[in-house]
């Protein structure tokens, strides 16, 4: 009996799950008969079996709720929210029920008198609700259902049996043809995927032959038949197996994996052995063995994702908002051990954007959005892992309110923020008991909540990240390996000892040379190394520094391999000796003693036998200390502010010449390097150096005189598409982010404006001031006629960031233009009500308040500046957003910080103008 | 092997003191005993793994026939000098708390019934007095007892970082 009753509580809890998903879908689809049918045949199903079973009190709820279901099915009655909210009342208490079974093998004490009645209320067609009482439904029905009466018929059969039958081995002989029964009539509600059990050609007629030909099963038959053979029984063709029976055959094929690849490695040693046919037919055989075990513990991740409907149901009534939950990639299918560890986080996820993302109707009707809410979850394979996505069109975070909270939680400093980008902030939301959350409520804002899921998703090897914008709402992207089982790791050594590095981990491989003969070198800042990936500078931590290994058996000289990695939003490399193969491992937890070494995630034997530690790149971040991520901070801050539009700016500090430190821009530097000040030539009054098989001059910093006749020269570098220069410099101190602010009175020629550093006041220079020194014909001669042309023509500059304004105006002053700066869209249209007139408006898109974008849809419908030509300035370049601009009135679209692009498009658009005027004239 | 029946299985703490069947083992020259019946191998030189950032003691992993065991260095433990580099160690494996760890001393001996442990002298290093539950006089030697749980017990500290 008892495992009679377990089969009852799995099969039921399935059916269950199943259930939830379909009343909702009734809900929104309430004449569709099939899906009336399939639930009644659900309810019917647990009604039946717990009659066999003795469980009265169930017996009672399904039997009432199969009432009002079997009314909704002959259409009696009609589907209403107020009949399903009913239904699923009664669905609950079933739950209820059966989660004591399963605990104490025994019904809870107490009845269902009170919800019994209503649904024997509603059956008869009363409902608490007045609105829901309706006639039977007049709309034609497109297929009728005769499937159900049948099975309910082969079943009432079967009851009446069990009734008479008085010996248990009858009982159970009954019961085994009416489960029969019930199966078949259950695995119905598959979606109807064709899988023919002996090879015959599955057509619908076929099976249907088939089945009724076979003789044993004859209730089944009727059922089958009445379906008219088009879906097929999928409950012969499938077992249940104990799970650990399957973890444990995992586990041995795990290790088996590992023998073989031992013996590969074993046979690439050996020239010609005998060994070779047999173990290259191991070889597939395992593997298969291998796909074949990790296929068995495969789920489709929609069985993850079955109690969402209801959730979002329940959810929006409870929240009075409106939410629409749009499911994609259900079918992925992933480990179910994973499965069963991301559950809970996905559910608490989707929970949070009901609760904290989506806003109320009128709230979403104010923002100009659809008044429907919409939460969507994406689940895909990319590359052995599952990528699996959360996200709402909501609010999106308040970064105000995280920076309040963090602060007020004693997490970090309001110092600290104010130099933190806007996604190192929303990361404060992954922290322990951190809830934005104004109010609790049931649903959410107890605080714990993303910090747990953060913790489950990562101690599966997975990694979580968040990307939101104010406004338009937030995503979650989750990465988790297929399997756990067996992961693929990068081999590398440092210090002549291998470790592995779990793959998922891993971004890129970068090899850098002393040399620069990859094109890669690492570098350092204050001691900080740097390596200049693409238009990123990454921090770099030493592992053999990081892991306190003696010293190593390369030579600095040799080259070296970096890890790129990111954690947490911080994109980091590991700089290592020699990377080797990828291998297949199987994570084993590492002995007590090494448990609170946060840089080991575990350990695994490799094919060739021996011992090796597997690197958790998080702990690797952590171990490499504060100084290191804060270099991290300051360097990867200049993409997320561009992207974010955050005033402050990425500034590369060092000192040269009298006073304090001086600052530049990082996104105007090429590059930095260090020359030989022996290699230096002298011309004239100038020096110049060989750099990349051309001469470039390099000008001293104002007021630093080096000498020049030994050591090394740090040097930065600036250039243009044609031009390449350095500026001398005594030395580099750091890289920092902070917001540039005030303009100096008195400014000198080479400087735009100060900054506060570290508490110091520091220059700002202008480094076009030293690209004039360097080629004083630059301006003058390509673009003499220009400024002729240019001179005196006014710009009206409209960008919120001080610090592009600074360095716009006296770039574009010294090109010959008269130009006036504001700092929003506003103010450059009082500009244009109080009367002014601009020849070239240039604004940027991002903007608080009135954006780029409207600005121009807005200039353009204003008869006094519709005909003015609009350049737009923008970090965004992709070319939907280069058409968007165009589509909103901008004539040209301009890539911020690129000068020459932005003189040429100035004396363009100018051109035009004045050509067109000549040939209106 | 063994002639008399197995005495009951007891805690480790119990089991100090008691006379029984001791594998003599040399580490440093010193002779130490440790129970038979707490060893379940007996292993040559061994191909281990450092492992970073772990106390001084941990000799490293190694790979018994596809477990991974710890490897403890027995003279690290007892405060005395590192072998140097080319000595043929021996290493006996024994389970603790569930792990199986393999100490590293000098030489493996013989199996010895030992009778009359007496207990340490005060004066011995307390680096040997906490991993000794007793001293036993041979005809020329003395035999260090070793207990094995508390040898191994510095595992569970925990180490800071």
């Amino acid at each position: 009996m008892d495992d009679l009753m377990q089969e009852f509580l799995t099969e039921t809890s399935e059916n269950i799950t199943v259930l939830d998903g379909e009343l909702v879908a009734l809900e929104q689809n309430p004449n569709d008969p099939g899906l009336i049918s399939s639930i009644f045949r659900l309810v019917h199903t647990i009604k039946g079996t717990c009659g066999f079973l003795g469980l009265p009190r169930l017996e009672h709820v399904a039997h009432a709720a199969e009432n009002v279901l079997g009314k909704f099915r002959d259409k009696e009655l009609t589907v209403t929210p107020p009949a399903v909210t009913l239904i699923l009342e009664a669905l609950d208490a079933i739950k209820y029920i059966l989660a004591s079974l399963e605990q104490s093998g025994t019904e809870p004490a107490g009845d269902d008198q009170e919800l019994i009645l209503r649904l024997n209320e509603a059956a008869q067609g009363r409902f608490a609700d007045p609105a829901a009482t309706s006639a039977p439904v007049s709309q034609p029905v497109s297929e009728p259902s005769a499937d159900a009466p049948a099975g309910k018929k082969s079943r009432k059969k079967a009851l009446a049996t069990v009734q008479e039958a008085e010996t248990l081995d009858e009982l159970l002989a009954v019961l085994t043809a009416a489960q029969e029964s019930e199966t078949v009539v259950a695995a119905t509600e598959t979606p109807p995927v064709i899988v023919a059990p002996t090879g015959i050609p599955a057509t619908g007629p076929a099976v249907a032959g088939q089945a009724a030909a076979a003789p044993s099963v004859t209730p089944a038959h009727d059922v089958l038949q009445d379906h008219g053979g088009v879906r097929e029984p999928g409950a012969g063709q499938s077992i249940r197996v104990n799970v650990d029976l399957l973890e444990n055959l995992m586990t041995t094929v795990s290790e088996l994996v590992l023998t073989r690849n031992q013996l590969l490695q074993l046979l690439r040693r050996e020239e010609e052995s005998c060994f070779a046919a047999p173990l290259q037919r191991l070889n597939q055989v395992v593997s298969e063995l291998q796909e074949g075990v990790m296929k068995t513990r495969m789920q489709p991740i929609g069985n993850a994702w079955a109690k969402l409907p209801r959730l979002i149901r329940d959810l929006s009534n409870e929240l009075s908002k409106k939410i629409e939950l749009d499911m994609r990639g259900s079918e992925t299918e992933l480990d179910r051990q994973v499965l069963e560890l991301i559950k809970d986080p996905l559910t608490h996820m989707v929970r949070n954007s009901a609760d904290h993302g989506v806003e109320r109707p009128a709230d979403r009707l104010a923002a100009g959005k659809p008044e429907i809410g919409r939460i969507f979850l994406n689940a895909f394979h990319q590359g052995g892992h599952i990528i699996i996505q959360i996200g709402d069109d909501g609010r999106g975070l308040n970064i105000e309110r995280i920076k309040e909270k963090a602060v007020a939680n004693g997490l970090t400093t309001e110092a600290e923020l104010s130099v933190m980008s806007e996604t190192q902030i929303q990361q404060f939301i992954f922290r322990a008991g951190f809830s934005t959350a104004e109010a609790v409520t049931s649903v959410s804002g107890r605080g714990v909540g993303m910090d747990v899921v953060k913790t489950n998703i990562e101690k599966i090897g997975g990694t979580v990240e968040l990307r939101s914008v104010a406004g338009q709402g937030s995503t979650f992207s989750i990465k988790i390996p297929l399997t756990l089982a067996i992961i693929s790791a990068l081999i590398v050594e440092v210090a002549g000892e291998r470790y592995a590095i779990p793959q998922i981990s891993v971004i890129e491989l970068v090899q850098a040379s002393a040399d620069n003969k990859t094109g890669h070198r690492i570098e350092h800042i204050d001691n900080a190394a740097v390596l200049r990936l693409r238009d990123q500078l990454l921090p770099l931590v030493t592992l053999q520094e990081v892991l306190k290994l003696g010293s190593s058996t390369v030579s600095p000289q040799d080259d070296k391999y970096i890890i790129v990695t990111q954690i947490e939003g911080h994109v980091f490399g590991i700089i290592v000796d020699r990377v080797f193969d990828t291998e297949e491992i199987v994570v084993k937890p590492v002995s007590p003693v090494v448990r609170n070494v946060s840089i080991f995630s575990g350990n695994t034997i490799l094919g060739d036998g021996s011992v090796i530690m597997i690197l958790d790149p998080k702990g690797i971040s952590g171990a490499a200390g504060e100084l290191t991520m804060r270099c991290a901070d300051a360097i990867a801050a200049p993409k997320t502010r561009v992207r974010q539009g955050d005033l402050t700016t990425a500034l590369l500090i060092f000192r040269a010449g009298p006073g304090g430190p001086k600052a530049v821009p990082l996104s105007l530097i090429a590059r930095l390097e260090e020359f030989e000040r022996g290699k230096m030539e002298r011309t004239g009054q100038s020096h110049v150096i060989q750099y990349r098989g051309k001469l470039m001059p390099l000008i001293a910093f104002e007021g630093y005189s080096p000498d020049l006749s030994h050591g090394m020269q740090q040097v930065l570098v600036f250039a243009d598409e044609l031009h390449t220069m350095g500026l001398m410099v005594e030395e580099i101190l750091d890289i920092t982010e902070t917001h540039v602010e005030k303009e100096l009175e008195g400014l000198r020629a080479d400087l735009i404006g100060s900054a506060i550093v570290s508490g110091r006041a520091t220059e700002l220079i202008d480094p076009a001031y030293y690209l004039r020194q360097a080629f004083p014909g630059w301006f003058s001669s390509t673009e003499r006629e220009a400024t002729q042309l240019t001179r005196g023509k006014r710009i009206l500059a409209v960008d919120d960031s001080s610090f592009f304004r600074n360095l716009l105006a006296p770039m574009l002053g010294v090109a010959g233009y008269d130009v006036t700066s504001v700092s929003s869209a506003t103010e450059g249209l009082k500009l244009c009500e109080g009367g002014e007139a601009f020849d070239v408006i240039i604004s940027d898109i991002e903007m608080p308040g009135m954006s780029g974008h409207q600005f121009a849809r807005t200039l353009k419908h204003d008869p006094r500046w519709a005909s003015t030509p609009m350049l737009a300035l923008s970090s965004r370049f992709a070319q939907a957003d280069i058409d968007l601009g165009r589509a909103s009135g901008f004539n040209d679209y301009i890539k911020k910080g690129d000068r020459e692009a932005l003189l040429g498009a100035l004396s363009r658009s100018l051109g035009q103008q004045i050509g067109s005027i000549e040939g209106h004239a | 092997m063994m002639e008399q029946p197995t005495p009951p299985k007891t805690a480790d703490t119990m089991d100090k003191g008691r006379s029984g069947d001791y594998l003599t083992v040399r580490i440093g020259g010193q002779l130490f005993g440790m129970p038979v019946l707490e060893i379940q191998d007996v292993l040559g030189p061994q191909r281990i793994t450092r492992i970073p950032l772990v106390p001084p003691q941990v000799a490293g992993a190694l790979n018994l026939r596809g477990r991974i065991v710890t490897a403890i260095d027995a003279r690290t433990r007892l405060d005395l000098p590192k072998n140097n580099p080319d000595s043929r160690e021996m290493s006996v494996v024994v389970e603790y708390r569930g792990e199986l760890y393999s100490i590293i001393v000098d030489e493996v001996g013989e199996v010895l019934a030992l009778q009359q442990i007496q207990p340490n002298p005060p004066t011995l290093n307390p680096a040997w007095r906490t991993i000794s539950s007793g001293i036993v006089r041979l005809q020329d030697d003395l035999l260090v007892v070793v207990d094995i749980a508390r040898l191994l017990d510095f595992t569970r500290t925990e180490t800071v970082h």
